[in-house]
């Protein structure tokens, strides 16, 4: 096979490529436990195009259709057509303003009979090439200011587009740039700030804001008293603490209030608190705090003791599915809450609590080794480039795959909020799995011509 | 060009690290350290289901199949599969109208949620079934029938012995007895069926299924590896005769009363009546739901088992024992005289007790004619009887006769509900008239089984395997044997030969002649029976009825045949008028000639039987009763009616006494109080029952706990 098609083969990464397999092999497995019904004859379903799993089987199919293509093109294709592919993706966006169909509350999908495409989704392939490209433009210098606004301006446009949307999972995942951003030398200082700032937005959520007031204000004069001589010299330091201040009570005091009773949806805000285990939010008008506890409701979160922390329905089946799998897991297609149904979208956002209950601690270990080693093989492979774009598009796709998958595992576990994010390559959905082959191919055929300088 | 800087790269692979701790952690916690999530995913995720096993067969001394199981169909609804059904066909087949067919519908949506089977019809009829099945297919799958087992009585007789089945209720649920019945569980309500119920029920399996999110069983957990099976309930063999049973409930139509019939020489139930019945099949299956309430409300108490719940004045039946414990306590021999020079003056003053008949009476005769003053001289001597220095110690000695004799306390019977009767002791008439405010005469009329005496009918039953056994008896009871062993020894008491005072032979044979006498020139020659030597005794029992008299009930006991007893019995007729010899004496004759002979063919004898059964002696109140309660509107309405009072109306009359002597004693207490409490209750006609009279109280709550049981 190899002396067959030496111009496919050649310096192909085969380990990512085995990576790729056994995670959708998982993907295939978990997908066909939840649906499968002892009724059924198995070989039928499975080529029916029916079920999910028959349809997660022929997008497979088609993924490695589309992966073969990939890696007959030559890389210069992709440096060559990066800005255009992104235009598209941009245009592709805007279409579905005008075409979309809605799925599950957004407007965000273009429907092609025979499935449905989200543009977001497929954008993140071409976000990374055009920033990819920029970044490995000979006059960009990403130390500059402009440079790196640019750069910003790449990542968040489709975000942005798809916040508009009212997609905000979506566009969450546009953040996992910062890693190449990172990479390619954008300051820690800016990382730290993002971070902060998070760290600021949760503290609002959690602490009564008049208390985090009297806090912040502390912090503020201690800081000033222990600092009173250099500010005797230097007034600018004075006004930095005065700023930082203002800052952090101008976003808590406001910035936090304004997200809560007027951009966010209710459902994002339940999701939100749910996580936190926080329920008692005080919202500005009473109808918005009936329409928060009618979503609560609607969610099936539940509260039986004064003490106890609210959890989502979701996430708390989630949980017990995944609990319940104790080490070894219960066995393939032993599941009884998967088998029953009980956790709600377990096909798509939920899958891996069907690892959980059917293979156990153990199985979610191995899982979790596979996607961290596809990541780290992704980095080494990253860190033999010579070309900055090639560098650049692989570090866009680690950071792409790392936001999912932690996140992903994390909602399913309770730890964070459940955005709406699939799980790469495991999760069924068709433009899910095809934009990740592409992203995948595309990082495995940059990787095979290293040895040419990309432009 | 943008700054090559390599070690970045391992801060990010720190990141990566970090969070890849952070998930195997919480991993670690939810699937390892705690159990909680497997807990509530057993919790919701498995089913147990209950598999119940067949109860037990009940078959009487012939083998003849008393009480079985049968078949019986729900039709069961699934909502959401209802599209293309032919509603009309169903309704015309059900005798609905398209407006009961959808309340249905949605009652069943409302309760069980469309994609869950409820019951649209439970306990299908057997026409409805017959016409369901040919058609059924118009009808699925929306609709399917569901199997459920039924008791089914092939004799339709011995209601109260047998016994019904009917759902737990929240009590029996709360009582630790009964752990492991679930609401919805079936379980033997009265006779066999709840004295047995350990023995009939049998063990229940439980099968383990997976069920999903809505609830719906989807298939075997670990197929079915902790599953257990149920193992069937134990058939049980009784005494019992049906054929006797049947004559005797036949014989009893259109009267109040009971009877019992025993074998001596074991204890073994012959059959036990108790009228009005009902026909158990009446409480089977769908059939339930129709009639339960109304014999509920009957306010001839069909539900009630008087052979064992109803206590009488034993009346002049009583002699015979009074016979017994006079000679063996040498107060008089069989040649002893006592004359009846119109009645017994004993006590001077006061109400004398008139004899039957004029003359001179010896042992013998006195039991033969009935003589008053005879027994009424007898137990004076008893009670007087020098031998003993206090007359609490002569009442002592004769109560401990008496409940030698098996009265005064429950005898044990396997029926459930079964009754103390009452014989009175010293310690009784000192908290009623005050210590030594009385002697003999305050209490002679119990001599003659009247007054403070109370007994139920098995006990006088037994009191006549006694005499025919010539002084021991066990125990009566029904189930004689059970198949597959006695595992929670509930035969051995049974077993057992109870003769606490030994008596001379010689004694019984006097009393044995006395006897013989009532039926062959007595006053109880009705009871003749061609070819067979009876022993038996009339009695004539006064009753009260919230102080006004009503007409005397009707007793008769003896056995036959006279050498080698193989039949003790007694009836009672209530209210029945004229004496005991009239109406009880011919039923007893018939009853005995019918075990003894095996059949009656004689045709004058075929004839009685009928005229017998037709006899029409339901007291007049009863009737006034149903029309009231008719008039009332509230006739299905028990709760009501209890609480007007209506059903305690009949009741009273058979003085169901106390379950223990402390209740007895608080009785007493509150009916004194009632005296003075009595008049301003009834003036103000309140139905509350706080403000009841307090006598009735007691009454009162037995009364429901009476209802309650019987309905279950």
């Amino acid at each position: 096979m190899y002396q067959q098609n030496p111009k496919i083969v050649k310096g192909v990464d085969w380990l990512t490529i085995w990576l790729y397999a056994a995670l959708v092999f998982i993907g295939l497995l978990c997908i066909f436990s939840v649906e499968y019904n002892s009724n059924d004859n198995v070989l039928q379903t499975f080529l029916g195009f029916k079920k999910e799993y028959s349809k997660q089987f022929y997008f497979f199919c088609a993924s490695i259709v589309l992966g073969i293509f990939i890696l007959l093109t030559d890389s210069k294709l992709f440096t060559a057509t990066a800005n255009l592919a992104y235009l598209f993706g941009i245009l592709l966006i805007l279409a579905t303003f005008v075409v979309g169909k809605e799925v599950g509350g957004s407007k965000s999908w273009i429907p092609l009979g025979f499935m449905n495409v989200q543009p977001v989704e497929v954008c993140k392939i071409f976000t990374s090439l055009a920033l990819a490209k920029y970044l490995s433009l000979p006059e960009t210098n990403f130390k500059t200011t402009k440079a790196q606004l640019i750069a910003v301006a790449i990542a968040f446009s489709p975000a942005i587009l798809s916040v508009l949307q009212s997609e905000p999972g979506a566009a969450i995942v546009y953040f996992s740039f910062a890693l190449a951003f990172y990479r390619e030398g954008l300051p820690t200082l800016y990382l730290l700030i993002i971070f902060s700032l998070g760290i600021l937005i949760i503290a609002s959520i959690l602490i009564n804001p008049n208390t985090l007031f009297i806090i912040f204000t502390i912090i503020a004069a201690v800081l000033i008293y222990l600092n009173r001589r250099k500010i005797k010299r230097d007034k600018g330091l004075l006004i930095m603490i005065a700023g930082i201040w203002l800052l952090c009570v101008g976003v808590q005091k406001v910035g936090v209030p304004v997200l809560f009773n007027n951009i966010l949806k209710p459902h994002q805000i339940v999701r939100i608190l749910s996580t936190f285990g926080k329920d008692d939010y005080k919202f500005k008008s009473e109808e918005r705090t009936v329409e928060i506890n009618k979503e609560f409701a609607k969610l099936g979160t539940t509260k039986k003791k004064p003490g106890e922390k609210i959890e989502s329905y979701n996430v708390k089946q989630s949980k017990i599915a995944i609990g319940s799998g104790g080490f070894w897991g219960k066995g393939f297609l032993q599941g009884t809450q998967t088998r029953g149904d009980f956790v709600p979208a377990q096909n798509t956002d939920f899958i891996f609590s069907s690892v959980g209950e059917n293979f156990g601690f153990f199985g979610c270990i191995v899982l979790l080794l596979l996607y961290f080693g596809l990541m780290f093989r992704l980095i080494f492979l990253a860190e033999r480039q010579r070309s900055v774009f090639s560098r650049v598009y692989m570090y866009c796709v680690v950071g792409i795959l790392f936001f999912h998958v932690a996140l992903n595992i994390c909602m399913t576990l309770g730890l964070a909020p459940s955005p709406g994010i699939t799980l790469p390559l495991i999760s069924y959905g068709g433009s899910s799995l095809i934009t990740f082959t592409a992203l995948l191919f595309i990082a495995i055929k940059l990787d095979s011509d290293r040895q040419m300088v990309l432009r | 060009m943008a700054v090559f800087n390599p070690s970045r790269k391992n801060v990010v692979l720190l990141v990566f690290i970090s969070l890849f701790i952070l998930i195997v952690f919480q991993l670690a916690n939810i699937q390892l350290f705690s159990s909680k999530y497997r807990l509530a995913a057993d919790d919701q995720g498995i089913f147990k289901k209950v598999i119940y096993p067949d109860r037990g067969i009940v078959y009487d001394r012939n083998r003849k199949v008393l009480l079985q199981n049968s078949t019986i169909y729900d039709l069961m609804v699934t909502p959401g599969k209802l599209k293309g059904t032919d509603t009309f066909a169903l309704c015309s087949i059900l005798g609905i109208d398209t407006a009961e067919f959808k309340k249905r519908v949605l009652a069943a949506i409302i309760k069980n949620k469309s994609y869950r089977a409820s019951v649209f019809e439970a306990l299908l009829s057997n026409e409805k079934m017959a016409m369901l099945n040919e058609s059924m297919y118009k009808f699925e799958p929306g609709f399917y029938l569901q199997q459920r087992s039924v008791r089914d009585y092939p004799f339709d007789a011995g209601g109260n012995v047998l016994g019904y089945l009917s759902e737990v209720d929240s009590n029996t649920l709360k009582n630790p007895k009964y752990v492991g019945y679930n609401m919805g569980d079936y379980i033997g309500k009265v006779g066999l069926e709840k004295t047995y119920e350990k023995v009939l029920m049998g063990q229940r399996g439980i099968e383990f299924w997976k069920k999903d999110n809505k609830n719906r069983l989807t298939d075997k957990w670990e197929a079915g590896k902790y599953d257990t099976m149920p193992i069937a309930g134990q058939n049980m063999h009784t005494s019992l005769d049906i054929e006797l049973q049947e004559l005797g409930e036949k014989l009893m139509e259109n009267k109040l009363g009971s009877i019992v019939a025993v074998d001596p020489k074991t204890g073994g139930i012959l059959c036990m009546v108790s009228a009005p019945s009902f026909k158990p099949k009446l409480l089977t299956g769908a059939e339930r739901r129709k009639h339960i309430n109304e014999l509920l409300t009957n306010p001839a108490l069909p539900l009630l088992n008087r052979s064992v719940s109803a206590t009488y004045s034993p009346g002049s039946t009583f002699k015979t024992l009074q016979a017994l414990v006079g000679m063996h306590e040498g107060v008089i021999n069989t040649q002893t005289a006592v004359s009846c020079g119109g009645a017994f003056y004993g006590c001077g003053s006061g109400k004398p007790m008139r004899c039957l008949d004029y003359g001179t009476y010896n042992l013998r005769s006195a039991v033969t004619f009935s003589d008053n003053t005879y027994f009424a001289t007898v137990m004076q001597r008893v009670i007087n009887n020098p031998k003993y220095p206090t007359i609490d110690s002569s009442l002592t000695a004769w109560n401990n006769y008496m409940y030698a004799f098996g009265l005064g306390k429950r005898l044990g019977v396997d029926v459930p509900s079964e009754k103390k009767g009452f014989i009175p002791d010293p310690t009784f008439f000192n908290k009623t008239y005050g210590n030594g405010k009385w002697n003999y005469c305050t209490f002679r009329s119990v001599s003659i089984g009247q007054g403070e005496v109370t007994a139920t009918p098995i006990q006088v039953a037994n009191e006549m395997a006694y005499i025919a056994n010539k002084g021991w008896y066990k125990i009566p009871h029904l189930v004689d044997s059970i198949e597959g062993g006695d595992k929670y020894e509930m035969l051995s008491t049974f077993k057992q030969k109870h003769n606490a005072i030994d008596i001379a032979d010689s004694i019984y044979e006097a009393v044995h002649d006395g006897m013989q006498g009532v039926v062959e020139r007595g006053t109880g020659t009705n009871a003749k029976v061609k070819g067979i030597t009876i022993c038996g005794k009339t009695g004539t029992v006064e009753n009260y009825f919230r102080g006004v008299k009503q007409p005397n009930h009707a007793f008769f006991c003896g056995f036959a045949p006279r050498d080698n007893p193989k039949i003790a019995i007694m009836c009672v007729v209530e209210n029945s008028g004229r004496f005991g010899g009239t109406y009880a004496a011919p039923i007893v004759g018939l009853m005995i000639e019918k075990y003894l002979n095996d059949s009656i063919t004689d045709k004058g004898r075929l004839a009685k039987i009928e005229s017998l059964s037709k006899l029409n002696l339901m007291p007049k109140r009863i009737y006034a009763e149903i029309r009231r309660q008719d008039s009332a509107r509230h006739a299905g309405d028990s709760a009501y009616l209890i609480a007007k009072g209506f059903i305690r109306i009949i009741k009273d009359t058979l003085e169901l006494d106390e379950d223990d002597e402390v209740d007895a004693l608080d009785k007493l207490k509150k009916d004194k109080e009632t005296v003075k409490n009595d008049i301003p209750a009834k003036d103000s006609n309140n139905t509350k029952p706080n403000n009841k009279p307090a006598a009735i109280l007691p009454d009162e709550k037995k009364k429901n706990s009476v209802i309650d049981s019987l309905k279950g």
